[in-house]
Order: structure tokens, then C-alpha cells, then sequence
């Protein structure tokens, strides 16, 4: 491609490899692809009741319709008509009931897309409605729950909130959140000889597609290959559900023996499948005078939806984070997965770390509104320190949650900020400042032990060039080019001899999805696994053609392997290595040392290491119309070392407005009989170019501390978004700044409606 | 045929497919697959394609969002997408995004790279503040848009300032070499016969601009063979005469915008254009199209309510021109006979002196939304500050885009201060009848109209009223 050439000599180190080509929209996504002659379109029709019987369905007049070529229902499933991955409660296409408005029934197959919309306007169902329940309290009260309820201890806060110099309780809810990615979800399968199906779906769970579609199909896994190129987006959202629409696609070339295509319309997409998870929470915190939390009590009522998808795992992670950058001696912590007749909700980055930690800042906000003093009082007293002990038993090592505190407040001068902050609120009486800070930790590692991972496949080819393939998934944040960058540091080659080949499961198999911000640290230590058994295999043939004894003193830098005194060219190893019968290509595999949980005890170490970070958000409020403006995010993010500068700063600016926009604009509303209100994109509004803070500064705070992050360059994928939680805090401090006896609710997203009617409260 | 230049080539179409939202003839048709389907509803701008049209001698372009746009409107247009702005390497654009990683996923990367060339293809001064402007239709999941206003930064240090002409741009690496022949290639289209006869059609649906009937019933207007009205040059005209402003209904939001006539007629209105959609979508909806849909929260229709003006509908040879205010009946309803059509928006250019004219509009996110309330409003003093003439609009608190003509003749030879405003805020109160929906409670309704009610009066005199006194102790 004629830009390479161009891209090579005007772009410096540390971009975005793919992205040349994404700016020139040259980037292939599934329905980008070349279709195959033959190829049918697919629709799943949904059902149009939240809960209910099937009593009837007609699909008579659909199917004849000329183009129309099959209307499948769960009768001709040839396997298992299930799809569940934790918890194995939920159908491919309903049978006998429905238990959300939206849910698959059945599957169209025609010779256009259109022809498929029309056929889906010629379906009668007829439901026996049952009771609708979308409020997660109430489904808890009536039994209505997924999997088990959890609970985290640690001392025994119950008896030292008697000794505690203040109390506070309260409740706190946050919204669900639309992932909203771009590429809406879809899938393309392919009939393969031998029975086969290349299925090329927009995953970050090539393995989770792969396993689902086998299943429902009754195919041996084997006969399923999932190729995914990249996805444009993921955020969660196709963690666990591309899998449904993979596996309808799949069903569709199955029966029909023709290439068959699904690609959600938009508005499909939000109103089928499921997003970040509503919470409603009580909390009770407890302080001495000096503002340490001696106690904090939390229960979480998780909005799960019609079916379990990952709702236990995020579950647990509400629990890991429920205390976010601070240590509490005394806490007790629990947490309710309930079942609602809403879509299934998902993973969504953070992944229940963010609703946990929204609790525990609205009670910290709370108990400093009460004392008139400002939150970060509160928070700074509080901060994880080395030796602490998190609710679920591991230590906290390498704490940098103080260094980046103090560095925060001196590099941005908080205490002068404050002052301006305070004359501009005397100054103006109508427009207001709220000012917030908002600390984070996170954890990295997939809570599920097991899952911690991967494998890398690499090939050196003939003339020096060489072929990665791992289990990755790129879809935005930059991996590909991490994994590039792994390997060419690996080889001492420059990062175009290096290529990146489709995540496909036949050449990494049983892979774990591309979540848990872990992704890069898996997938790049078994990368480097592979690569260093290659380098080992050709050190001995390197020691002497260089006439070096000792291996140790080889080196693999600037396309060549030096010794001391003298060095070849890699193309020249590596061809002469191919000419001894040496195995230039390698599989490399790597698990997370260290870490275990014990779900009985509900202690253990599962985290390879924590992400602090800290920040400062500064809003101005149109106290006239409940408007506002957010003048300022500026930031300290411990980095570790990072790899890819330009790849890290854009996942804490995309992270930090994702977190935003959950706190803010997006309203996720459904109605009373779990049909989704905001299910267009002019009713559901994430942040736009004019919504973002007017500055965004990032301080990359380098800590040098920890070794399980690959080449010590932190993860960087979720941690960002809990910054949002800032967002929140500082337009509730604009309007305490307006009306100091405002009623405050804790209950996010703070819309503009909610703001002017609390400004006037 | 219809024809148009899509990128460097002429293309033919049958005018049967006039109907076509453009973003299909591209994916599906003609298998360019760089403009990317989201949420067909012009609402994301991942699909924007810039439309050239020679004007004064000139080809001047505008952004729109293809996903909503009826092939029609290409007709005799050139028509730029992703792979119309792709060069041998990189353009400086396509480099500055790339540089600043201004794209992560990709996947709407081609649509903001198409947005901040055309803000260069406007005709307007090239600044961080346009190109930003030029962006507020796009929308990221992925980067928070700073990566890439570093990148139109960047551009705009390169090159900002006074519009360049199209061979500057081409020089400077901005666009291919071809947009040198376009202007002669535009030319002779624009001689030949129009064999098209989609703009002589009578019948069928009438379609303007198509941004409210698209994101409706895309596959009905596909088959339906619309009447486009959006070309038709007897709707688009824009003129002062007398004390009038008059212009046709086809007129666009960004047609209004860029006029001088409009903009000496009702002057200070950037903020809100700024506030109307976003940039690809002000350049394609019609007013007529704003004002039929009878919305009853449409912007437009909010601002032209506040400016008391008058429509022309016409059947035939036969016309008749009533008050805006009296074109809305009920929901959806309007005083509307058959065979009759929107032919021209009329209003009295306000006068200079003792003349307050202010539009509000409150929303869940600034821009690009559709305002939970919005309001015009009017107001004529007399030399002892009494209130002359008063108009007062407000959308999202009622059935239908409300003139409040108790409140009108409420404020009529009261003085201008806190008593009366005090008095009129009940008066409000009872003429309006919000009901609870997508956009807020009819509490919260009621709350914002005082507010904004309140804020108008402001603008007249910031000190005429204490909105502290209004919490609630």
C-alpha cells in the first residue's frame, strides 16, 4: 500500500500503527468484507414484551415473501438452544417465554437486508404478558436473583460504628451506560469445507463465539474458526455478547449452506443488548474526629437483567473496588445479583469497579457536606498505604496512591485553584464553580483466576520478517501496536518487519477475551515467551558464526545480532538457521504467577498489581439554566514505564470522558414495562466534541516498581474511567456553591433536568 | 439520469432511485466501503460526505451525513468521500490525525477526517474554533476528541487564516490533484439538459432535505419516488424586501447562517445556529421541512415564533399567507389543505432601537440535542419602559411549538420590571401544559420555561430580577 512508504518516513515513534489506515478508511471491519456470491442477510426478530408466555407465533406470511429463504425458531436449533457462559440461562432464540423486550425469537434469512426488515413487519406474536420487574430492589425483595449474593469483610464494622465520632447513611444509585460503539455488533459465517464455519464476528471473545456456536450447533469446537480482524469498539460490550449474534449467524449458514451476514442496525443494537449495570445502594460510613473511616457498610443492588451473561463477575469486582483508593480497617461489604426483564446487562470497562466506587465517594461527599468541610479531606486522610490489607485479604505492595496525591495537588497548586475558585463564586451570582477530586485504584488481573492466561504464535519467515499472532483483540486501544513493539524490541528489529496477524482461533486457541485492561500483559508475555524460544534456538548457531562463547554476550539490536567485536545481519541468522533445520517459529505461553482467590473464604491475592492515579475537576455551572461547562481535568496516572506514550495518553482522555459522559449525559431509561426509552441515538447522548473539558492535562507519573505489567508499562484500559466519578462530584459542589441547602441525592447520572431542580430545591 | 462527480468520476443513476439514502448507493452500489454505517439518523456523523456546488464561480463545500441524504440531493453536485480525499500517502490531514492519535478504533475516523477537510472547503476563515465547529456532527467513543483537536491545531497552525483556494490546498498537500478539474467538470454538467426530471416531479411524498423523513421510513422513500423539493430554485431564495425578511422553505439552517441579508436582519445569532443540530445537519434540513414537521419542540419553528412570522402556502397559482402562530392546531395538525405546499417563510425585520430578541434552549447535552424547553422571545419598550409588542415561544410545553398569547397580552402596556415579571411568571405557568416524556418531567418543564423566561428578561436587564429569591427555603 502506497502509504506505507509515506508513514514510514514522516511518522515518528510512538503512533498508533493502524492507524494510517484508518484514516484513510481503508480499515476493514465485518461489514466492510467482501461478500461472497451467495451470501444471505439475517434478522433476529425480538420479542416486544419484557416477560411473558409465547402463546402464538405466525411467521406464515413472512416466509412466503418472495427473498425470504428461512425463518428459523428455537425448534431447529441442531444442538443446545443455550448461549449462557457463567450461569447456562439463556436461550439462543426464546422457546416457551420471553423475559425481555428485545429478546431473539427468531432468525430471518433473506436474499437482502431489506427484504429481511420486511419480512420482520409480517411476524405476529401473540404473549401472555407476566409481571414486568426492571427495579432491582424490588427483584431482590421478591426473590428474583441470578447467581448467589457475595459479601467481603474485613474487622467488624458492625460494633465499631458505635465508637465512631460521626455516622452517615444513605443511599446511592448510578445508571446504566450504552457502550456505544461505533461498529454496531455483527457477525459473517461462512460455510467451510468438511462441515466446517469461519464465522468472521466482531468479538473480543474469539473463544467465547467459538464455544457458543459449537454448542448451539452441536459442533465439535475444532469446526468453528472465528477470525476477527479488529473491532471498531468494544468497551465491554462485545465481551460476551457478539457471542448471540456470532452464533445466529453461524445457526443461519449452518441450515441454509450459504454465506450468511448479521449486522445489528443501531437501533437493534440498543434495544437487544445489554450495557453497564444500574446499581441502587445503602451505605453507612463511620469516622473519627480526625476523619479516618473506622467503618463502612455497603449493600449493592446489581440491575443484572433477564439472564446471569457476566453479571456475576462484574458482581464481584463492585466488591474488589468497594473502597476504592482508601483503606477502611472495618468493612463489610455485600452485593445482589437481580434478575430484571431488561436486556442482559454486560461487562462495560471497569466492570462493576466503578459502581462500587461511587458508593463509598457518595458517602464520603455526604459526610463531608455534613461536617462543612471539603471532600478531599476525607479522602487524602484515608489513602492506601503500603501494608494495608484490601477487604479481601491481599496487601497493598507498591502503593502509589500518596505519590500521586501529592503530586496532583503541587504540580496543579490545589490550595491556589481553591482560592480563585472561592473569589469567583463571591464574584458571580449566577455562574459557579464546583471543583472535585476524584483518586482511583485498580486492580489488574482477570478476578477469575484461571482466565489469567495467553498464547503468542510466532513465525520468522525467510527473509527476516516476522508474523505475530496472539490472542488479542484490537479494537481501539492500541494492542496491536503494543504487540508489534513487543516483538521488534524482542528481535531488535524496526516495527515494520514486524506484522500483526487476525485474531483467529485456529492459530490461538482457548483463549481468554481481550478485557480486564489485561490484555496487553498476557498476550505480550507469552509473546515474548515465543520470541525468546526462538532466540534461544539460533543463539548457539549466532555464538558461532560471531565465534562467541559465551551466549550472554549476544545481543538482538538494529536488525543485527552483535557480539562484542562482531555481528551479522538478523536476515543472514536467520537464513542460515532455516538452512540448519532450526524451528524458526514458536508458541509461546504465559500465566500470571502469584495470584489465587478463595471464592469460600472470599480472600486470596488475585491481583498481579494495582493502577493508582489521581485528579482535578473543575466545572462551571449556569445556575440560570442548570447548565455547565467543565473548565478542567488535569491528572497524575502512574504509568508504570509506559510503552506507547501517544496509545496510553489516548485511553486516559477516552477513558476519563467515557466516565464522564456515564456521570452526566447518558441516561439509560426504561419504562415501567422494560421498554428502552432512550434507544436512539437522539434520545441517548454521549459526550460530543463540545462536551469535553476545555483542558485535559495528564502528568505521566513514572513508578518503576512493579514487574508482572508487561515490559513494567501499566495497564491502562479501565483504570481512566473512575476518574468520571470527578465529573459528578464537582457540578454537586457548583450547586452546593449556589444553594448550600440543597438536597442532594447521589443518584447519577446528574442531568441537566436533575441539576436545575436540585439548584432549586 | 441523475449525475453527479462522486470523487474523481462522473456517475449515472436512474432517477427511480432518487429515494436512495446516499450512504447505500455508496456501501451497497458502489462497494465504497469507507464511510461507516452507526446509527443512520444523522446523529454521529461517521457517514459525512462533503457536497461541492459551483457558486459565484466558485465550488464551495458542505459536510452532510450520507446516511440521511436522498441521492437526489447529489444531483449535479460533487460528492467527496473518504476515498475521494485519499492521495498517494497521507494528506496533511489524514498525517495529523495519525501523529496526535487522533483515532483509535477507526471506525469513525473517516467520517471526522471528511468533516476537517471540508472546514477547509467552506469559504470561511480556517480556525480552531471552525474546525471545531466543523466537527460538533462527529462523534468518538474512544479518544475524548482531544487527540484530535491537537490534530486540527496543528492544521490550522499550518495553514489557518483567510480561506485558501483549492490549488493552495492541493500544493500544500490537503487534497488530491484532481479538485483542480472539478470546477469545469461541475460546469458542464450544470449546461447540459437536466434529463433527470426529479425536480419536475408533482407527485409523491415531499421530500426537503430528508434529516427528519430519513431517520422515520428510510425504505419507503427508497421505493417511493419522492418529490424533491430541496433543489427546486423557486424555494430557495432569500431576499429582503421593505421591512421583510423573506425567504423560500427549502432555504437550509446553513443556507440562513451564511446569508448577509439574514444576518443584518437578525444579528448575534452564531450561538444559536451553534445550538440548531450540528453542522452536517443545519446544511441539509430545510426550514420548510422544520416548520411541516410541526415538532412541537423544533428549534426553528421556536425562533421564527418569537420573530412573528408569517408562511405563504401555495396550491397551484393560488396562495394565501397566514401567521405562523395560528399554522398549528393539535399534535401534528396543521392548517393545511391538500395540494397545498410551503412556499416561503416571511418575517418583519425586528427594529433596532428598544427591540430585545433572545432564543433559549436548555438540553441534556449542549449541542446536538433536542432541548427538553426552548423559548424565543420578543420584546418592544416604549420610551417609559412600558411593553410595546411582546412575542414569547416555547417548545417541549405543549402539543405543539407554542406562541403564549395570554402572556402576550398580559405583558401589553404593563411596565417592564420584577412586579410584572413576577405576575407573568404564573401567567406562564397556567398557559402552558407540559406532559412527562423523553425529555423531562412536566415539573422540570414547567421549572426550565420560568428559567428561561427569566433569562431573557436578564439579557434585557441583568439586575431587573434576584433569581435567589427563587430557592426554596
Amino acid at each position: 500500500m502506497t502509504n506505507n512508504k509515506n508513514t514510514k518516513s514522516t511518522l515518528k515513534k510512538d503512533i498508533n500503527l493502524d492507524a494510517p489506515f484508518h484514516v484513510s478508511g481503508r480499515t476493514k471491519y465485518v461489514d466492510d468484507l467482501p461478500e461472497l456470491e451467495g451470501t444471505c442477510f439475517a434478522k433476529a426478530y425480538y420479542s416486544r414484551c419484557a416477560h411473558g408466555e409465547i402463546k402464538k407465533i405466525n411467521f406464515s406470511k413472512a416466509e412466503k415473501l418472495n427473498g425470504v429463504v428461512k425463518i428459523l425458531s428455537h425448534k431447529d436449533v441442531p444442538g443446545e438452544n443455550q448461549i449462557g457462559g457463567i450461569v447456562r440461562d439463556e436461550p439462543l432464540l426464546a422457546d416457551k417465554e420471553v423475559h425481555f423486550y428485545g429478546q431473539p425469537i427468531l432468525l430471518i434469512i433473506a436474499e437482502s437486508e431489506t427484504i429481511a426488515e420486511k419480512a420482520m413487519k409480517l411476524i405476529e406474536v401473540d404473549y401472555k404478558e407476566k409481571e414486568i420487574i426492571v427495579d432491582p430492589r424490588e427483584a431482590y425483595k421478591k426473590g428474583s436473583v441470578l447467581s448467589s449474593s457475595r459479601t467481603f469483610k474485613l474487622g467488624n464494622p458492625t460494633s465499631k460504628f458505635k465508637k465512631c465520632a460521626y455516622v452517615f447513611e444513605g443511599e446511592a444509585d448510578s445508571g446504566g451506560q450504552e457502550h456505544l460503539y461505533l461498529e454496531t455488533q455483527g457477525a459473517y459465517a461462512i460455510p467451510k469445507d468438511q462441515g466446517g464455519l469461519l464465522i468472521h464476528s466482531s468479538t473480543q471473545g474469539p473463544t467465547a463465539v467459538q464455544k457458543v456456536t459449537a454448542n448451539v450447533l452441536g459442533l465439535n469446537m475444532s469446526q468453528v474458526e472465528i477470525n476477527v480482524n479488529r473491532i471498531g469498539g468494544g468497551f465491554g460490550g462485545k465481551e460476551d455478547q457478539a457471542s448471540h449474534w456470532a452464533a445466529l449467524a453461524g445457526f443461519g449458514a449452518f441450515i441454509t449452506k450459504r454465506p450468511v451476514k448479521l449486522i445489528l442496525s443501531r437501533h437493534e443494537d440498543l434495544q437487544m443488548t445489554g450495557k453497564r449495570h444500574p446499581y441502587r445502594s445503602d451505605y453507612k460510613i463511620g469516622l473519627d474526629k480526625d476523619l479516618k473511616i473506622i467503618a463502612y457498610t455497603a449493600s449493592f443492588y446489581q440491575n443484572g437483567g433477564a439472564a446471569a451473561d457476566l453479571s456475576p463477575a462484574v458482581l464481584e469486582r463492585t466488591l474488589f473496588h468497594a473502597s476504592n483508593s482508601y483503606f477502611i480497617p472495618n468493612i463489610e461489604v455485600t452485593a445482589h445479583p437481580c434478575k430484571t426483564n431488561l436486556p442482559p446487562n454486560t461487562a462495560f470497562r471497569g466492570f462493576g469497579g466503578p459502581q462500587g466506587k461511587f458508593v463509598i465517594e457518595a458517602a464520603i461527599h455526604r459526610a463531608a457536606n455534613e461536617l462543612n468541610i471539603p471532600a478531599h479531606n476525607i479522602q487524602k486522610a484515608n489513602l492506601f498505604k503500603n501494608g494495608d490489607e484490601f477487604s479481601f485479604g491481599q496487601k497493598v505492595e507498591n502503593c502509589e496512591a500518596t505519590k500521586c496525591w501529592n503530586d496532583l495537588s503541587k504540580r496543579y497548586e490545589l490550595k491556589r485553584l481553591e482560592k480563585e475558585i472561592e473569589h469567583f463564586n463571591k464574584e458571580n451570582k449566577y455562574f459557579k464553580k464546583g471543583i472535585a477530586l476524584q483518586p482511583i485504584c485498580f486492580g489488574i488481573s482477570f478476578t477469575n483466576t484461571p482466565m489469567n492466561n495467553a498464547r503468542a504464535l510466532v513465525h520468522v519467515y525467510n527473509d527476516g520478517s516476522v508474523g505475530v499472532s496472539t490472542g488479542a483483540v484490537e479494537m481501539g486501544q492500541g494492542v496491536n501496536t503494543k504487540m508489534v513493539q513487543v516483538a521488534a524490541q524482542a528481535f531488535g528489529l524496526t516495527l515494520d518487519k514486524i506484522r500483526l496477524e487476525d485474531t483467529n482461533t485456529t492459530r490461538v486457541a482457548n483463549t481468554s477475551p481481550t478485557a480486564a485492561s489485561a490484555t496487553a500483559d498476557l498476550n505480550g508475555k507469552a509473546l515474548q515467551d515465543a520470541c525468546q524460544q526462538i532466540k534461544d534456538r539460533i543463539l548457539p548457531l549466532a555464538g558461532e558464526l560471531l565465534k562467541e562463547k559465551n551466549l550472554k554476550n549476544i545481543s538482538f539490536v538494529d536488525g543485527k545480532v552483535k557480539a562484542k567485536r562482531k555481528n551479522i545481519d538478523w536476515v543472514d541468522l536467520v537464513q542460515t538457521a532455516l538452512l540448519r533445520r532450526i524451528n524458526m517459529s514458536a508458541k509461546g505461553h504465559y500465566s500470571t504467577p502469584r495470584i489465587n482467590f478463595d471464592k469460600k473464604k472470599e480472600k486470596g491475592h488475585p491481583f498481579a498489581y494495582h493502577v493508582y492515579g489521581n485528579s482535578i475537576f473543575v466545572v462551571t455551572l449556569d445556575c440560570i439554566r442548570g447548565t455547565y461547562e467543565f473548565e478542567a481535568v488535569k491528572i497524575v496516572h502512574d504509568f508504570g514505564a509506559s510503552m506507547n506514550k501517544a496509545v496510553d495518553l489516548g485511553q486516559i482522555e477516552g477513558g476519563l470522558v467515557q466516565g464522564m459522559g456515564w456521570m452526566t449525559l447518558e441516561d439509560v431509561v426504561y419504562n415501567k414495562k422494560g421498554l428502552l426509552k432512550s434507544n436512539t441515538l437522539a434520545t441517548y447522548k454521549v459526550p460530543d466534541v463540545y462536551f469535553v473539558p476545555k483542558e485535559i492535562e495528564v502528568h505521566f507519573l513514572k513508578t518503576n516498581t512493579d514487574n508482572l505489567a508487561i515490559l513494567k508499562s501499566k495497564a491502562v484500559g479501565e483504570p481512566p474511567l473512575m476518574y468520571g466519578l470527578g465529573a459528578y462530584f464537582s457540578i454537586i459542589n457548583a450547586i452546593l456553591a449556589f444553594n448550600p441547602n440543597a438536597s442532594i441525592s447521589y443518584d447519577a447520572p446528574i442531568t441537566t433536568e436533575k441539576i436545575l431542580m436540585t439548584l432549586y430545591s | 439520469m441523475i449525475q453527479f462527480i462522486l470523487n474523481n468520476q462522473k456517475v449515472l443513476v436512474d432517477p427511480k432511485k432518487s429515494g436512495m439514502a446516499f450512504l447505500d448507493f455508496l456501501r451497497k452500489d458502489k462497494k465504497l466501503k469507507g464511510m461507516k454505517l452507526v446509527c443512520k439518523e444523522g446523529e454521529c456523523g461517521a457517514c459525512t460526505v462533503l457536497v461541492g456546488e459551483l457558486k459565484e464561480d466558485q465550488v464551495i463545500y458542505q459536510s452532510m451525513t450520507a446516511c440521511i441524504m436522498p441521492l437526489a440531493n447529489a444531483h449535479r453536485k460533487h460528492i467527496v468521500t473518504i476515498e475521494g480525499i485519499n492521495m498517494d500517502g497521507l494528506n496533511k490531514v489524514q498525517e495529523e490525525m495519525v501523529l496526535q492519535n487522533g483515532t483509535q478504533c477507526g471506525f469513525c475516523t473517516p467520517g471526522f477526517v471528511v468533516s476537517m477537510t471540508g472546514a477547509l472547503l467552506t469559504g470561511e476563515v480556517v480556525s480552531q474554533e471552525n474546525m471545531i465547529k466543523n466537527m460538533d456532527g462527529n462523534i468518538c467513543r474512544c479518544t475524548g476528541y482531544h487527540s484530535i483537536m491537537r490534530a486540527s491545531e496543528n492544521i490550522v497552525t499550518d495553514i489557518g487564516g483567510k480561506a485558501k483556494s483549492i490549488n493552495t490546498l492541493i500544493k500544500k498537500r490537503y487534497l488530491p490533484e484532481y479538485f483542480k478539474t472539478i470546477k469545469k467538470q461541475l460546469k458542464s454538467i450544470a449546461t447540459e439538459r437536466d434529463s433527470s426530471g426529479i425536480l419536475k416531479r408533482k407527485e409523491g411524498i415531499r421530500l426537503g432535505g430528508g434529516t427528519d423523513l430519513y431517520v422515520q421510513k428510510p425504505n419507503e422513500l427508497y421505493e417511493a419516488e419522492p418529490n424533491h423539493m430541496y433543489d427546486k430554485s423557486s424555494l430557495n431564495q432569500i431576499k429582503i424586501v421593505g421591512k421583510e425578511f423573506r425567504f423560500g422553505a427549502s432555504v437550509t439552517m446553513g443556507d440562513l447562517y451564511r446569508s448577509k441579508e439574514f444576518n443584518q436582519s437578525v444579528p448575534g445569532q452564531e450561538e444559536f445556529f451553534k445550538l440548531l443540530s450540528s453542522t452536517q445537519i443545519r446544511n441539509m434540513a430545510t426550514i420548510g421541512g422544520n416548520l411541516m414537521n410541526a415538532s412541537p419542540i423544533g428549534d426553528f419553528t421556536i425562533f421564527l415564533l418569537g420573530l412573528d412570522a408569517k408562511i405563504i402556502l401555495a396550491n397551484g397559482a393560488k396562495k394565501r399567507k397566514i401567521f405562523l402562530k395560528d399554522f398549528y392546531l393539535d399534535y401534528k395538525k396543521m392548517d393545511f389543505k391538500k395540494g397545498e405546499y410551503l412556499k416561503e417563510i416571511h418575517f418583519t425585520i425586528p427594529q433596532k432601537e428598544n427591540n430585545f430578541f433572545s432564543f433559549e434552549k436548555v438540553s441534556l447535552r449542549k449541542y446536538l440535542d433536542i432541548a427538553g424547553v426552548n423559548s424565543a422571545c420578543q420584546i418592544t419598550l416604549d420610551d417609559q419602559n412600558k411593553i410595546k409588542e411582546a412575542h414569547i415561544s416555547a417548545g417541549g410545553v405543549g402539543p405543539i411549538p407554542w406562541y403564549l398569547k395570554k402572556t402576550r397580552k398580559f405583558l401589553i402596556g404593563k411596565p417592564f420590571n420584577k412586579t410584572t415579571i413576577d405576575k407573568t411568571l404564573d401567567v406562564i405557568n397556567k398557559e402552558i401544559t407540559p406532559i412527562s416524556d423523553a425529555r423531562g418531567t412536566a415539573d422540570y418543564k414547567r421549572l426550565l420555561l420560568r428559567q428561561l423566561f427569566l433569562a431573557h428578561c436578564l439579557k434585557i436587564d441583568e439586575n431587573i430580577y434576584d433569581l435567589t429569591t427563587l430557592i426554596r427555603s
